[in-house]
């Protein structure tokens, strides 16, 4: 008997969404051996031991249930007392906090929260890959603004007004930047709160960076005269607290739009996992002579990464935080991609070409100097090689 | 003496490792390498830095046979000089690793490395007990060593972070 055949079920929006560019550089990396890896988000850091203990201890004494939907109730006060503390801006813990899986849950929710279909929401790129898919499947058009490296990928303001149309919902940014580590100044932040009291949007403000601010004291978005009201705030425990397979956010946003959040949290997450938020909790109480030590230590990699890829020929700005560097390959003739190709294969060395971000990022390759001393020496003695056979 | 922000940062570098390389230091502090240059052998001039040194396991090493024991001892503190010319007595001892003077059941902790048990045991009854101001001597012989300044011994370090990711 002739079996049956069945169409194609996947939805039309799923279908049309590019497969993330990073994705396929990873299948090629990992084929390969000995890669010296500067493609990786994240920190080489393991969490630290006291918050795993917290989290053990918490298994130990048989908290296995799930937490409230927003999470916690005494996390959601440390989540707000630490927002108090490092960004200067007040939440209410019982309506205006929401502890997600992970900062990208975060996203995804404030997208859906507010997006109807047809609206606008820019996006600033370079940037992480998953913004204009997740306006994508809210249903929403995303407007990519794109930011110049030869203004170190500042915001550009006045090139987000021009794309500013009347069904703009939203702006999404990232201070510090994946992949630029740019932060954004407070005079960039100040002009697009301006714009959008204006033409009334909201910035979705995704600051899970902002402990590994390098210099000066770092602005949250939120913390803006009168975008309070304006924003919603994500952040989360993966790059800061080196917690990134715990898969733990959190988002802070005025009642309405964060009850609208945790509407569709509590119907496709239920909670965050209980003893993720129970390891959170220990980070904000006791993680921060850790956070220093970590901050501190990318700081001088940093120093040294970037200056040695100018010395070699791939002209970097000073990224402000994060732990990404994004050297311009232009002069070298190649695209990111064939760049990144080549020097994987010929050098395995592993970066993330930089048109992955955005059309922006041509040109351009993310570093991640979230790598030992002696990795970073290596990927620099490599790439050199490189450079000199092209 | 007052050490700067930069002489801190050197410090914490080559605390961790002492094999960084001056041009990478330099870079590391935002520095000229001479000015690093400098800076480091000011450290070292000053004391600050005493001395570079390599954390060896041992175990790895085949044939190498050793000991080490921690001894507690109390011991009589002399007038005038109070505990000082007694550990100067027991630290001269080239067998002996490290001495501290303690709070508490006892005075005096001494780290002793000998060849074997037998060794310690000959110094510590010979050498060590026999010290006029010595009142008693507890000896402890390390079983295994996992953690030491700081470092944990056959840590499995290696990156368990998938090779590219977001």
């Amino acid at each position: 008997m002739k079996p049956h055949t069945r169409k194609t079920y996947v939805s039309e929006t799923v279908a049309g969404l590019k497969p993330s560019g990073i994705r396929r550089f990873f299948d090629l990396a990992s084929s390969l051996d000995d890669v010296v890896s500067l493609g990786v988000g994240e920190p080489d850091f393991v969490t630290s031991w006291s918050i795993r203990e917290a989290s053990i201890l918490s298994l130990e004494q048989g908290y296995t249930s799930y937490t409230a939907n927003a999470g916690l109730f005494e996390l959601r006060q440390e989540i707000a007392a630490y927002l108090r503390r490092k960004f200067h801006v007040e939440y209410r813990p019982e309506a205006e906090i929401l502890v997600t899986v992970g900062a990208s849950q975060a996203i995804d929710l404030a997208l859906r929260a507010i997006v109807n279909p047809g609206d606008e929401v820019i996006v600033v790129e370079p940037g992480f890959v998953a913004y204009e898919p997740l306006v994508v499947l809210a249903g929403g058009t995303p407007v990519a603004v794109h930011a110049s490296g030869a203004d170190g990928f500042q915001l550009a303001p006045a090139r987000i007004e021009q794309a500013i149309t009347e069904r703009t919902k939203a702006v999404i940014i990232c201070s510090p930047n994946n992949p630029t580590g740019t932060v954004l100044r407070p005079s960039e932040l100040d002009a697009l709160a301006r714009l959008a009291e204006r033409h009334d949007f909201l910035v979705i403000a995704d600051e899970i960076y902002a402990e590994l601010t390098y210099e000066g004291e770092y602005t949250s978005m939120a913390a803006v005269p009168g975008m309070r009201e304006r924003t919603i705030l994500i952040s989360g425990f993966s790059k800061g607290f080196a917690m990134t397979g715990w898969r733990l956010g959190f988002a802070a946003a005025p009642q309405d739009i964060l009850q609208a959040m945790l509407k569709i949290h509590q119907y496709a997450m239920m909670c965050a996992p209980t003893m993720a938020q129970y390891g959170a909790l220990e980070a904000l109480r006791n993680g921060e002579h850790e956070v220093e030590h970590m901050r501190n230590s990318y700081r001088r990699r940093r120093n040294y990464f970037v200056a040695a890829l100018n010395e070699i020929g791939l002209p970097c700005h000073l990224p402000g935080g994060a732990f990404y560097a994004f050297p311009s390959i232009r002069h070298t003739g190649l695209t990111s991609e064939q760049f990144a190709e080549r020097l994987l294969l010929e050098e395995k060395v592993a970066v993330v070409p930089g048109n992955v971000f955005g059309a922006s990022g041509e040109g351009y390759i993310r570093c991640s100097y979230a790598s030992s001393l002696e990795q970073l020496q290596e990927a620099i003695k490599r790439m050199k090689r490189f450079l000199a056979r092209l | 003496m007052k050490l700067s922000d930069k002489e801190l940062e050197i410090i914490e570098i080559l605390e961790k490792d002492a094999r960084t390389p001056i041009d990478v230091l330099a870079k590391m502090i935002e520095l000229p390498v001479e000015e690093t240059e400098a800076l480091v052998k000011k450290l070292e001039e000053a004391n600050v830095i005493v001395q570079y040194t390599a954390l060896v396991d041992w175990r790895k090493a085949d044939g190498h046979e050793g000991v080490t024991a921690m001894i507690d001892v109390k011991v009589t503190p002399k007038r005038g000089v109070g505990f000082d010319e007694v550990a100067e007595r027991i630290y001269r001892f080239p067998e002996v690793k490290s001495v501290y003077l303690m709070s508490g059941a006892y005075d005096l902790s001494v780290v002793i490395e000998g060849r074997s048990m037998a060794d310690v045991a000959q110094f510590v009854s010979e050498k060590l007990s026999t010290l006029d101001s010595v009142i008693s001597t507890t000896t402890h012989f390390i079983l295994k060593k996992y953690k030491h300044d700081g470092i944990i011994f056959d840590q499995g370090d290696q990156d368990r972070r998938i090779v590219v990711a977001p």
